[in-house]
């Protein structure tokens, strides 16, 4: 089941294509990684899912109906950039927020006295945004991006700006908003946190998908067949004729590039054959920080 | 609807919980008062030492009598000239006026001399002018033989009473005069109410897109719902102060004058600045009944409900375009000026009419620029009260509901693209662009 389909999305501003033939699928109960570098057109997929824009064409289903007035209920997005009325009280502000997503007021003061006590935060109550720092407002958006449990969450880089601390506070909250079934599409362009969190990508450049499936799929996809192997003793010099080459030497320790055709079982027989006790051999992975690069890289050319 | 009901309480709820409003709210009507009464107080008094003058007359045109006024106190003296200005260091007077024979009885003009180190103020030196001319004019109507009775009768007040032709209503003399006050009232009520009240709007709207919180507001509601609630709920706000006011304005006048003991022609003379002479006062006495009874007079089952409804169309016009200004504005403030231009002008444009329209309310300009919209919300407010033609209203009204309709869709065109538009405000190129851009 998915939560969320783009079929053949496009968005022309004036002069610029933003979104160019988009189609991809969000799984309910899934975190989703939307990727790209700045400018790639994150924003304005965003603002289409979110209905702030309308496509030029193609086609948005969220829960397989397309997109119409009653969806922003069930959507909660928190932009990259932040903001609240710095004036306003946090209690008064929040319960605002969550009445324009329709919840009432009753269920409003409900959820959020929740929320504040989870995050211990009921003495803020009456405090002007204005006087919060960063952090605590931060927490504040975040409230105010679930309080009407939505069922697809969109989140436009949410530990931006924010402490280890409070980025793992935020972090538990989403895998548990996750655990409850909620969907989530995170966009960001920060690849450690999308390979920590991220089940499924989509890596976007230029408006065009550039990649798009399971993060294991992908990282296999673009495996180098590259290895490490911690040792004790004298590897031989010239390794060719046992199906490897060493690629980056270091005391005991060597990085080999396995030869087509070759599995990495044949190469840890013949090791244990010569006279070199072996301590670890690990497969290495390209990161996907490394694939995104290469990607934006070779589009961009 | 519902979420725009819930932008409209938020902007109506924190304004009007928001301390400078309920202190401009209450202590406007009292600033006021205390404005009219401190400038009342200001005006009633002039230079606070008495000045002593010295007037030598040889010719007793004066008959040794000058009523002394306004701080100045006259001695008359038969010592000369020469001998006063000798004493002029420390014989206790501060001047010497030399009243000169007068060699034609008859003459249209007449000197008299002043010798002094000190300057004489504006007003000592107007004192002495009207005085010594008062006797001057004893003196010539003695010459005469003319008594005051008869030159009296000289003037004569003429007064123009109107009588209808065809139309069945009832005018006197002051209702021009009414009407004109009523239509001035209006006039500057409905323009410092949409300027200031919509100015407010935009103030709003460039608040929220440079807070950021726009962007997370339109994932909940639609733009246009958001303008639409912030222009009402502004415009409550306004309604709100208005109505405090027009309740607090005649209590405290009430309380300030049961208390203070000012009777009314004591605030009369504080309105009309320094001129209550007596007659002034009798006429203006002997007239608040006639006022009072034209007031009564006038249809006011129109003008009320037609008042209130050019208030309100000419509020959401011009809130609107306001608020299309507001979301076209980047982060500075002061860019807004050059984009509030357009909008300023035909307001100031329409005030001025209006004020033209109180004098001539029938004038080809005052009729026309009634039945213009964004004219008509200022001008024919104005005009209502001088009962202008049916048709007229009809015009104005339809074309004014139609052209504010109009507008505020195009508002909210301008609106909902300028919002999310970050960096350099917009030029009026790019405004008519996003007119037409797409959902």
């Amino acid at each position: 089941m998915n939560v969320l389909s783009l079929r053949n999305v496009v968005k022309a501003y004036h002069s610029h294509i933003a979104v160019n033939d988009v189609s991809f699928d969000v799984k309910a109960g899934t975190i989703f990684g939307l990727l790209g570098p700045n400018g790639a057109g994150k924003t304005s997929l965003i603002r289409i899912i979110t209905t702030i824009t309308g496509a030029d064409s193609g086609e948005v289903l969220l829960n397989g109906e397309p997109l119409n007035h009653l969806h922003p209920n069930e959507i909660g997005y928190m932009p990259e950039e932040r903001g609240l009325y710095k004036k306003m009280k946090v209690g008064e502000q929040l319960l605002y927020l969550a009445q324009l997503k329709g919840l009432t007021e009753k269920e409003a003061k409900i959820k959020l006295k929740t929320w504040m006590v989870k995050f211990d935060i009921m003495n803020w109550w009456d405090k002007k945004v204005g006087d919060l720092s960063k952090g605590m407002s931060q927490k504040i958006q975040f409230i105010a991006t679930v309080i009407h449990d939505p069922k697809l969450l969109i989140l436009d880089e949410p530990f931006s700006g924010l402490d280890p601390i409070n980025a793992n506070l935020i972090k538990d909250e989403i895998y548990q908003l996750k655990e409850k079934g909620t969907s989530i599409l995170f966009s960001t362009h920060r690849m450690e946190q999308v390979e920590e969190i991220c089940e499924d990508i989509v890596l976007i450049n230029q408006g065009k998908i550039l990649l798009y499936g399971n993060v294991d799929t992908i990282k296999n996809d673009f495996k180098e067949h590259l290895f490490s192997i911690k040792y004790e003793g004298d590897l031989p010099s010239v390794t060719d004729h046992l199906g490897f080459s060493v690629l980056e030497k270091r005391p005991n320790e060597v990085t080999i590039k396995v030869t087509e055709g070759v599995s990495s079982n044949q190469i840890l027989k013949t090791l244990i054959d010569t006279n070199i006790s072996i301590l670890g051999f690990n497969e290495i992975l390209p990161s996907l920080n490394e694939i995104f690069i290469k990607k934006v890289e070779q589009s961009n050319e | 609807m519902n979420k725009i009901w819930l932008v409209t309480m938020r902007e109506y709820l924190t304004r009007v919980k928001n301390k400078t409003f309920i202190l401009t709210t209450l202590l406007t009507p009292l600033g006021l008062l205390v404005f009219f009464v401190a400038v009342g107080f200001v005006m009633s008094t002039g230079s606070d030492t008495v000045k002593v003058i010295n007037v030598t007359d040889a010719s007793n045109l004066l008959e040794k009598k000058l009523d002394s006024r306004d701080n100045l106190s006259f001695v008359f003296t038969d010592e000369s000239v020469a001998t006063l200005k000798g004493k002029y260091k420390d014989g206790g007077f501060d001047g010497i006026l030399e009243v000169i024979p007068l060699k034609d009885s008859l003459a249209k003009s007449f000197t008299v001399n002043y010798h002094s180190d000190d300057q004489l103020a504006m007003d000592e030196n107007f004192a002495i002018q009207s005085a010594i001319s008062d006797k001057i004019r004893d003196f010539k109507l003695k010459k005469l033989n003319l008594d005051e009775a008869t030159l009296k009768s000289i003037d004569t007040d003429v007064t123009i009473q109107p009588f209808t032709i065809l139309k069945d209503k009832k005018i006197s003399s002051i209702t021009t005069i009414v009407s004109s006050a009523i239509g001035a009232i209006v006039g500057y009520a409905m323009f410092f109410i949409i300027l200031v009240y919509g100015s407010q709007v935009m103030r709003s709207v460039m608040e929220e897109k440079i807070n950021r919180i726009v962007e997370v507001l339109i994932s909940s509601l639609k733009p246009f719902e958001l303008m639409m609630g912030k222009v009402l709920g502004v415009g409550l706000v306004g309604l709100t102060q208005i109505g405090i006011w027009m309740i607090l304005m005649p209590l405290i006048l009430f309380i300030a004058t049961s208390l203070l003991g000012i009777d009314a022609a004591n605030m009369d003379g504080i309105n009309t600045g320094n001129l209550p002479t007596e007659e002034l006062m009798m006429s203006s006495n002997g007239k608040i009944a006639q006022v009072l009874a034209e007031i009564q007079g006038m249809n006011w089952y129109l003008i009320l409900p037609l008042t209130l409804f050019y208030f309100i169309a000419g509020y959401f016009a011009y809130a609107a375009l306001f608020a299309a200004v507001g979301s076209a504005v980047g982060e500075d403030i002061n860019e807004a000026q050059s984009l509030t231009l357009p909008i300023m002008m035909p307001l100031m444009f329409a005030f001025y009419i209006g004020i033209s329209a109180m004098n001539a309310p029938d004038s080809t300009l005052a009729v026309w620029s009634s039945m213009i919209p964004l004219f008509s919300s200022i001008v024919m407010p104005v005009r209502l009260p001088f009962d202008p033609p049916w048709w007229q209203i009809v015009i104005s009204v339809v074309s004014l509901v139609l052209f504010t309709i109009a507008l505020v869709w195009l508002a909210g065109r301008i609106y909902r693209v300028g919002i999310l538009m970050y960096g350099k405000k917009a030029s009026f190129k790019e405004l008519a662009k996003w007119v037409f851009y797409k959902e």
